[in-house]
This record gives structure tokens, sequence and C-alpha cells, in this order.
């Protein structure tokens, strides 16, 4: 394996095991809140144990989610110190800043943690709410270093250099606001449906347990309107990277030929060698209404690009449908959930709901890691896009397998602990 | 002082305020495998329950010197995470594994043989992550780091060759693992001297005493080999330190502060020794960045050459400013609540307790 190769594989690996972690410490505290906050007003003890629960497991989430940050951030500099050479000073001012988002974020983790009897109600009500909000504040400070990357802006490059630099401008490019949005809408969605679902599984077995009703409903209270709204968001995205990243646009599409009034492709396998997305079913004009919201605009294909601007296309078309077609599944169970609710049908009771729920456990975060495999291997072979090749951001350092393998082995040793510490949590609250 | 020199400032503030705080952290670590005697097990969960509350928050502070340092030198730091790519990525290890072990025992199962399972790698975790932090810094300092990045700049040795510098003899040198041996005797020494204060019994707070002024005598020791070391391997670190005006007179704070603090713990007043010795450790971290002044990396980046563009500079200092005036109430409200003196005591962490 080259040594570039091995670099974004341990990068990719690391961001793909963070990311899990993050997005829980975005949507698991949103939950807690609620929980506590339900039982100030209702004084039913079911809520204080649900948030409590909650808090033990979200205590190991929260612990994997800052060593992993700690790894990336150490890793910006292991592997891609030519990349943070010549753009450290421009993309530093969202880390900067993120860096204080951690700081409130921990320091009110702890007390909202083992501050149960230490501070009044009140008090802790409100470090659950600083958790919340610190959280997503780090989400939007990353993901606007990452808009960065995609959509390069606030400087002049001459000669392998960036002069005239504006941090704020850089901060505030074309594709932060799309992307913010995107990701901590996908964080609340992924989050909700998850625990959701984990306590459908359990009421599959226990339809009557007051504990996981009250569980179930929180989790959806938060996941369904994200879920349902996720869709909408994901356009802005779209048409952000239709303007800005023509070549990832038609990557996600496997759209090859420059043509007007462009096909909506579902599914699909992407040649490219012989050029096209065979196996596909097409709508007609679908991709130029959704892209440009005009039946009959131009979309680029990428035979406009020369070959070795592409992408890998195959990779970035998958993964761009497997997001899409999870979040219409989210999307329908959130319109089946809605329609329950409004009868006001109990949810506990259709067994069908509950599988579907169940089901839909995992799907946000899958949705999540195919959504930033279409970002991150859609933006190749950039590391910044259109300046620099990711090639040459990367360290000289050599055998740079070694720590790939090294931290693959460990990340796989702290994912199968904390998934059994999970299971036990959970096994131990039901019944 | 330019904007950058204040930025420096920042940076080796941040890393001393991880030193005192994320530093004890480690030592309590150390602590945990050093347990013994009757009170074995209520030694531990002093430990556990000090840690618990706040150490997520303590170690922020490293995130927030690399993060500084990336923005505000970047070329300075693509260059230190070139050089030191090895001691760099075993700290990382060792962070994880601390911090994910620590959370694996509080939250996992409570049988004695999963907990000494976890344990062990705790203090494994706790001992290593110091060693090499400090040889990191001491490699920085003697001049291992310079020397490497010269060798890849000739470009002139082979593939292997320069791999057995970069990661071998960048960092090994006698002075850089003397630095990591005072490395972990400071920390373990700040983790025994918060733990004397947060004993709640008298036994407890005896065993930590003891143990806090074993750990000063060895520290005190290494403080007088470090320059010894310097000397021979480090000689333009040794002369930057030593031969200035304000030479002696900061030693002799330094001497100050140290035998202070094992008066206080002798005489028994802990909280005395609780403000002195985090300032020997900034003391001393102070002292080698004075030294170092005003170079990043000794003959390779001063700070001036290494700076970002000025308006960089400028708005990372806003942001500081701004970010601090959330910062440190935050911080002070954390501390006041886990780490009042008249805090009923925490048998481990209530959370953990069922099982
Ligand atoms: C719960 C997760 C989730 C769900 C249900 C969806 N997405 Fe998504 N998507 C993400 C989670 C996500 C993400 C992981 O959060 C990404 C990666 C980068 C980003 O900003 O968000 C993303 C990226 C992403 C991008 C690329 C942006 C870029 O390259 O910068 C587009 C165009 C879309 N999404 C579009 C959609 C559409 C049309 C959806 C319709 C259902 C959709 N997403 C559902
Ligand atoms: C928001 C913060 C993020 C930043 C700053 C970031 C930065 C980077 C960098 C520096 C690289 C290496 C260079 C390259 O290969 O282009 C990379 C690659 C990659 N990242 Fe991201 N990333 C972020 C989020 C994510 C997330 C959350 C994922 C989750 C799955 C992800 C997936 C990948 C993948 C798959 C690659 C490898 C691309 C390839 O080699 O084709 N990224 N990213
Ligand atoms: C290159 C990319 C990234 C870097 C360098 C990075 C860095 C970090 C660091 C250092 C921490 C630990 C903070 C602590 O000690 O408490 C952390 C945690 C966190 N990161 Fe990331 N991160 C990256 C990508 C992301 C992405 C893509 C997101 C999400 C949208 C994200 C959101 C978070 C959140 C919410 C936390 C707190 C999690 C917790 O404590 O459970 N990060 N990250």
């Amino acid at each position: 394996m080259s040594d570039v190769l091995a670099a974004r594989f341990q990068m990719a690996m690391s961001l793909a095991f963070h990311i899990i972690f993050a997005v829980v410490g975005i949507g698991m505290p949103v939950l807690m809140v609620i929980a506590e906050w339900r039982w100030r007003r209702t004084g039913d003890a079911t809520y204080l144990e649900l948030a409590k629960r909650w808090a033990k497991g979200a205590a190991v989430l929260f612990a994997v989610g800052a060593v992993s940050g700690t790894v990336l951030s150490f890793e910006l500099g292991l592997l891609w110190p030519g990349f943070m050479r010549y753009a450290g000073a421009i993309i530093g001012m969202p880390f900067s800043l993120e860096g204080f988002a951690f700081f409130t974020e921990a320091i009110f983790l702890g007390i909202y943690l083992y501050g149960w009897d230490k501070v009044s109600p009140r008090a802790h009500l409100a470090a659950g709410v600083m958790v919340a909000v610190s959280g997503a504040a780090s989400a939007l400070f990353v993901v606007m270093a990452n808009a960065w990357m995609n959509t390069p802006v606030g400087f002049r490059a001459i000669d392998g250099s960036l002069v005239d630099i504006d941090p704020i401008a850089a901060m505030l490019g074309p594709a932060s606001f799309p992307e913010a949005l995107h990701m901590i809408i996908a964080a609340y969605a992924a989050t909700g449906f998850a625990v959701a679902g984990i306590h459908a599984l359990v009421l599959l077995r226990t339809p009557g347990s007051a504990f996981h009703r009250a569980a179930l409903a929180i989790g959806l209270t938060m996941g369904v309107p994200a879920g349902l709204v996720q869709p909408l968001s994901g356009d802005i995205s779209a048409r952000y990277v239709a303007r800005w990243q023509p070549a990832k646009l038609a990557a996600m599409e496997g759209q090859f030929r420059t043509e007007r009034g462009a096909p909506l492709r579902l599914g699909g396998l992407p040649n490219e060698s012989a050029r096209n997305t065979p196996y596909a079913i097409e709508i007609p004009r679908g991709l130029s209404l959704l892209a440009y919201h005009d039946p009959r605009a131009e979309v680029k294909g990428l035979e406009a690009f020369p070959r070795s601007a592409w992408p890998p296309v195959a990779v970035v078309h998958i993964s761009f449908q497997v997001m899409v077609a999870l979040g219409g599944y989210l999307v329908l169970v959130g319109v089946w959930v809605m329609a329950r609710a409004i009868r006001r049908r109990p949810l506990a009771e259709s067994r069908w709901l509950m599988r579907a729920v169940t089901i839909a456990a995992p799907m946000g975060f899958i949705a999540i890691e195919a959504g930033w495999t279409v970002t991150e291997v859609g933006r190749q072979p950039w590391i910044v896009f259109g300046l620099v090749r990711t090639s040459d951001a990367v360290t000289p350092f050599t055998n740079l397998v070694v720590p790939f393998v090294a931290f693959t082995a460990l990340y796989f040793f702290l994912g199968v602990v904390t998934a059994w510490l999970l299971y036990r949590l959970v096994a131990k609250s039901a019944p | 002082m330019t904007p950058a020199v204040v930025v420096a400032v920042v940076i080796v503030i941040a890393l001393i305020a991880y030193a005192v705080t994320g530093g004890a952290d480690f030592g309590g670590g150390v602590w945990d495998a050093l347990a013994h005697g009757p009170r074995r097990r209520e030694q531990r969960a002093l430990i556990a329950s000090a840690l618990a509350p706040i150490w997520e928050a303590n170690h922020v502070w490293l995130i927030i010197v690399v993060v500084l340092l990336f923005t505000c030198f970047p070329r300075a730091f693509a260059d230190l995470f070139i050089a030191l790519h090895v001691p760099l990525s075993l700290m990382l290890v060792g962070i994880v594994l601390r911090g994910s072990s620590f959370i694996f025992r509080a939250y996992g199962s409570k049988r004695l043989a999963a907990q000494a399972r976890w344990s062990r790698l705790f203090a494994a975790a706790s001992i290593v992550t110091p060693l090499v932090l400090g040889a990191s810094i001491g490699a920085i300092a003697s001049g291992g780091v310079t020397r490497s990045l010269h060798l890849l700049d000739r470009g002139d040795s082979s593939a292997g060759e320069m791999m057995v510098q970069l990661a071998l003899r960048s960092w090994l040198s006698t002075f850089d693992l003397t630095v990591g041996l005072l490395t972990l005797a400071g920390f373990a020494w700040l983790a025994a001297v918060y733990l004397c204060v947060e004993a709640k019994d008298d036994a407890l707070r005896d065993d930590f005493r003891a143990r806090a002024l074993w750990t000063l005598a060895s520290l005190v020791a290494l403080m007088v080999l470090a320059p010894l070391a310097a000397r021979a391997q480090a000689e333009r670190l040794y002369h930057a330190l030593m031969d200035q005006w304000w030479s002696w007179p900061y030693v002799g704070i330094t001497a100050v502060a140290a035998a202070m603090s094992g008066w206080a713990l002798w005489s028994r007043r802990f909280q005395l020794a609780r403000l002195a010795a985090p300032a020997v450790v900034a003391l001393v971290l102070g002292g080698w960045a004075l030294a170092q002044y005003p170079y990043l990396i000794p003959n390779r980046w001063t700070i001036a050459d290494a700076a970002a563009p000025p308006i960089t500079i400028e708005l990372v200092l806003i942001a500081v400013a701004l970010g601090s005036i959330v910062l440190f109430p935050s911080l002070i409200y954390l501390m006041r609540i886990f780490k009042k003196e008249d805090a009923p005591g925490v048998p481990g962490n209530e959370l953990t307790t069922d099982d």
C-alpha cells in the first residue's frame, strides 16, 4: 500500500469512527434534557430514571468521542503536514473556536453526569442545555473547516502559498451553511431514530412498559422532524455542489455526458472505462430539475473534466444512493409515526411500526457515513478543492501502513468494548 | 511584544495548564498502579472519584495547544509533527487507552478480574503517555527535532536511514529521556499533592502525603540531573537557560517554590502545597520556554518567522479573549462544585454502584 493511500485510509477510518460518537455527542444531550425537563414538569419519576439511564450510556460514548477527536486533531499534523503548512492559518479559525466549544461541552458534561446531587435541579438542567448547545457548536465549527476544503474562498493563491487571507470570509464560504445545516439535522435524526429503535426493540417484547414508551416518544420527538426535513436540506446541499463542484455532482449521479434535461438515476453501477451507468432507473429530466430547479438546465458530465480530475465515480455514486435511500426510509417511518400520533393511537401497540422503527435504528448512522463518503471521496483528487492535491499534502514520514494498521486495531478494540458495554446497559434495563 | 509572541505565550500558558491539570490526571493513573497497603481500595476509589468529573475538561487544554500551534505557527507545527511522528503517535495511543480504560472500568462489569484488567491498562497508559510527552519536549529543546529536519531537507539520506532517524534519533537522547522521567515524576507528584487535599480521612491523606514527599525527592534529583544532561546534549538550551542575568534568580525562585511545597507537605499545610506544587511545574515549563525564546524549534523556526499572517494571529487573540470570558467562569464553577474543601466524600461514583 502506498503511503498516501495508507494515510487516506487512516484518516477516513478515524473520521468514520469519530463521527459516530460526535453525532451521539450532539443528539444525546438533547434527549437527556427533554427527559429531565419532562420529569420536572410532570413529576413522573419514569422520566428521571430515563435521563439517568441515558446519561450512563452517554458517559461512555462521550469519552470515546473525546479521545477519538483528539486523535483526529493530531492526525492533521501526523498525516497531512503539507496541508496544514499550506492552510493552517486560514482553516485554523473554526478549529480554534471549536476548541472553546469543546471546553464548555466537557465542563458542563462533567457537571451533568456527576453533579446530580451537587447542584440545584435547575442548574443541572441548565448544564444539560449547555452541553447540547456546545455539541452543536462544535459540529458547526468543524464542518466550517471541512466546507472550506470543499469551496475554498477568502485568499489569493500565489506560487503555492496563500496571500491576503481572510479567515472570516473563509469560514463563511458557500459550502458552510448547507453542510452545517445538513450535518446538524443528520445528527438529530440519527440519534433520535437510534434511541427510538433500541427502545422499540424492547417494546416488541414488553409492549406495556411505561419506561420504554416514554423513551420511544422522546427519541421520535427528536428524530422524526429531523428525518422529515432532511431531504429539504439535502436539496440545498445538492444545489451548492452542482454550482461549486460539478465533477462531484456528476460522480454522485453517474452522469458522464454533458446534457440538457439530464435524468435522475436511481441505483445503477457507474463504469468509468465504458463511461456509462447501466442498471439504473432513469427519471427523465429529474437531475436537471433537482439540481437547478429547471427541467431543461444543462448538467455537466464527467467528460467535461480531465480524467485526472475525476473522483472515484462508483464509490461516490453508490454512497449517494445509499444515503438517499435511507433518508427515504426515515421519511416513510416518520410519516407513519405522525399519522398514528395525530390519531392519538399509542405507537407501541402497532407491532409493525415497532418493527419499522427498530430497523431504522442504525439507518441514520449509515446515512451519515455514506454522506461523508460522498463529500470526501467526491472531493478527490483534491484535499483543498482545485488547489492542493491530496498526494502533495501527505507527510514525508514513510511506512504509514504501520500506524494505519495499529490505529485500526485500536479502534476495533474500542468499538467492540463500547458496543458490549452499551449492550449490557440496555439488556439490564430490559425485563 | 508582537502579537505572535503573545500567542506563543498563550500556548505556553495552555501547556502549563495542561500539565498542572491533565498532567495530574495521568499522575492519578500512576498512583492507581502503585496503590498498595491496607487502604489500596480506598486509594483507588479516591483517585477515580477525583478524576471522573474533570478529566475530559482538563484534557481539552492539550487540544487548545495543538489547535493554536497549527493555526498560528503552521509551518513549525508541520515540522514538529513530521519529526516527532513516532512519539506523538505513541502518546496518542496512550491518551486513547487511558481515557477509554478509565471509563470502561467505571461503567463496565464490576467483577474483580474485569476491573483489574482495565486498571492495568489504565495504569500502563498513564505511565507511558507522560514519558513520551516529556521526551518529545526534550527532543525539541535538545535539538533532536532540528537535526532530523535538516537531514530531511538535505535529502541525501536513503529512505531507510531517514526512517530510522525520524523514528528513533529525533527523540531518544539521554537528555530527552531524562525530561520524560522528569515529566512522569512531576505529574505523579502533582497528583499525590492534590489527592492529599481531596482525601477525606486522615489515614488516606497520610498515604498520599508519604507518596508526595518521596516523589518530590526524586523530582528534585531529576531537576538536578536534567541540566547536567543538557550540558552534554542540549548545550544551546543549557547556555540559554544558565547564562542570562535572570538565570540564577529564576533557578532560585524555582528552588524556593519546591522547598516551600516540601515544607508545606511536611507540616501538613496541604492547601499551601496545592498552590506551591503547580507553581513549581509552571516555573520549570516557563524556564524551558524562556530559554528557547525566540525560537519555537531551536535553530529552525523563530516565533516571528513561523508566524501565520497578522490577521490570523489577531483574530485568534480576539477569539481567545472572548473564549476566556466563557471559559474561566465555567472552569471555576466546575472546580467549585467538585473540588470544594468541605464537599462530602464521593465514594466511587454513584452512577456505577449498582451491579
Ligand atoms: C441522517 C443522515 C442523512 C440523511 C437521511 C441524508 N443525508 Fe445527505 N449527508 C449527510 C447525512 C444525511 C451527511 C453525512 O451529514 C453529509 C456529509 C457532509 C454533509 O454536509 O452532510 C451529507 C452530504 C450530502 C450531500 C453532499 C454535500 C457535499 O458534498 O458537501 C448531498 C448533496 C446530500 N447529502 C443530499 C442529501 C439528500 C438529497 C438526501 C435525501 C434524502 C439526504 N442527503 C439524506
Ligand atoms: C468535518 C470535518 C472533516 C474534515 C476537516 C475532514 C478532512 C479530511 C482530510 C484532511 C482528509 C485526507 C485527505 C483526502 O483524502 O482528501 C479526508 C479524507 C477522507 N475523509 Fe474527511 N474530513 C471531515 C469529515 C469526515 C467525516 C465525518 C467522514 C466520515 C465518514 C469523512 C470521510 C473521509 C474519507 C472517506 C476520506 C478519504 C477520501 C479518499 O481517500 O478518497 N470525512 N478528510
Ligand atoms: C477533522 C475533523 C475533526 C477533528 C479534528 C475533530 C476534533 C475533535 C476533538 C479534539 C474532540 C475532543 C474534544 C474533547 O476532548 O472533549 C472532538 C469531539 C467532538 N467532535 Fe470532533 N473532530 C472532527 C470531526 C468532527 C465532525 C465531522 C463532527 C461533527 C459534526 C465533530 C463533532 C464533535 C463533537 C460533537 C465532539 C464532542 C463529542 C463528545 O465529547 O462526545 N467532529 N472532536
